[in-house]
């Protein structure tokens, strides 16, 4: 019989998602957005070395409504790093392998970040003196 | 680069659907169907199983949609009590044993794949020799340099006491196929089943091989893909904790460095 070539079963289009596995992958995809956010830092800090009006501009692009939309984002991926980090770290001493601490580490990984970029925010704004 | 996506002909159709006849109290089992002998690509058939006349398990519907309904169904199964790992499959989603995963545990339809990111052979059966082929490569049999005792090598209780919780790995290899490191990088990545088994033997008091079990590990593929992602210990049908014994590995590396 001549050889078929064999199909490979369904993975990630069957495999149901938990709270480590999302902990997992929102760790490394907030890393790689944090890699582009840090170009846009460098832009900033090379803006605000250039002159007076470059930096203006600059500053003028980051108000924006793209612009803060980004910094949001940036703060929401700092902070869901900074989370996951501290999860890995214990991990890496060995700890939190129970599934239920592992689970309750991984959804508290996004509780911090959620409420750490609203905090965040909101004292901005407070800052700003806009709120 | 990892491949999301399932290949062109790997991609699963929609299959046929078998009622039965005069039940009342029914529940569809999706099952994932593959010939190797048409040509075709892989397809979903749902059986309409009579939950009246059907055991609990959901190997128990396999047989009983095998026994009645197609006979073409192919899986593997023996033991039906959850020591032979042969039933290891993927069910509503998540990697298990199809004798030990009650059918009532999933609220509505039962979707059934073969172990994840596997090439398939028929149905429900997956190619499993690069799993078995990785469990050879860590030499998985007491190795000893001392001379061989009059009797049997003696163990404390303290030491016997640390092979629990590896011992009853029946390497069914729901863990490996549940691991997404494992799916991209199978070929290299020794996977979570393999791994608790290596450190089975690492930490057993009678074994002398240690150093170069460690030497064999020490790779930037065979050991250090875990990424302690968690499938696997959330996988594992007898409660194992594979990811807990790869951090136990990564901590004897460590500490061997000094």
């Amino acid at each position: 019989m001549a050889q078929v070539k064999r199909p490979l079963s369904p993975h990630l289009q069957v495999y149901r998602w938990g709270w480590h596995m999302a902990a997992s992958i929102i760790n490394r995809a907030t890393g790689v957005a944090l890699a582009f956010g840090s170009i846009l830092l460098t832009w900033w800090l090379v803006a605000m070395a250039t002159g007076h009006d470059y930096f203006d501009q600059v500053q003028g692009y980051a108000g924006s409504i793209i612009g803060r939309l980004v910094l949001f984002g940036i703060t929401f991926a700092l902070m869901q790093h900074l989370a996951g980090g501290i999860r890995h770290l214990f991990m890496d001493a060995g700890k939190l392998y129970e599934l239920k601490a592992n689970t309750s580490s991984a959804r508290l990984t996004f509780v911090f970040s959620i409420v750490m970029t609203i905090v965040i925010w909101v004292a901005a704004y407070k800052v700003m003196g806009v709120m | 680069m990892a491949e999301f996506s399932l290949p062109k002909n790997s991609r699963v159709g929609k299959g046929k659907t078998v009622k039965a006849d005069g039940a009342s109290n029914t529940r569809a089992f999706h099952v994932y169907r593959w010939n190797p002998d048409d040509g075709e690509n892989p397809r979903m058939d749902t059986f309409e199983v009579d939950m009246d006349n059907c055991g609990p398990m959901v190997l128990d519907a396999l047989i009983k949609i095998k026994n009645e309904m197609d006979s073409t169904v192919t899986f593997r199964r023996s033991c039906r009590e959850g020591v032979c790992g042969s039933c290891a499959m993927n069910i509503n989603g998540k990697n298990g044993l199809a004798c030990t995963t009650a059918i009532d545990d999933a609220k509505g339809d039962v979707a059934i794949t073969p172990l994840p990111h596997q090439e398939v052979v028929k149905d429900l059966v997956p190619d499993l020799s690069n799993f078995y082929a990785q469990y050879a490569s860590i030499k998985p049999w007491m190795q000893t340099q001392s001379t061989t005792p009059e009797k049997e090598r003696l163990q404390s209780h303290e030491d016997r006491a640390k092979l629990d919780g590896l011992y009853e790995c029946i390497l069914c290899a729901c863990c490996s196929t549940s691991c997404p490191s494992y799916w991209w990088n199978g070929d290299k990545y020794l996977g979570p089943a393999i791994l608790l088994q290596a450190y089975r033997w690492l930490i057993d008091s009678r074994d002398e091989a240690t150093g170069d079990r460690l030497d064999h590990l020490e790779d930037p593929f065979r050991l250090y893909r875990c990424h302690t992602i968690m499938n696997c210990a959330n996988a594992c049908p007898k409660g194992l904790n594979p990811a807990k014994a790869i951090a136990e590995i990564k901590k004897m590396m460590v500490e061997r460095k000094g």
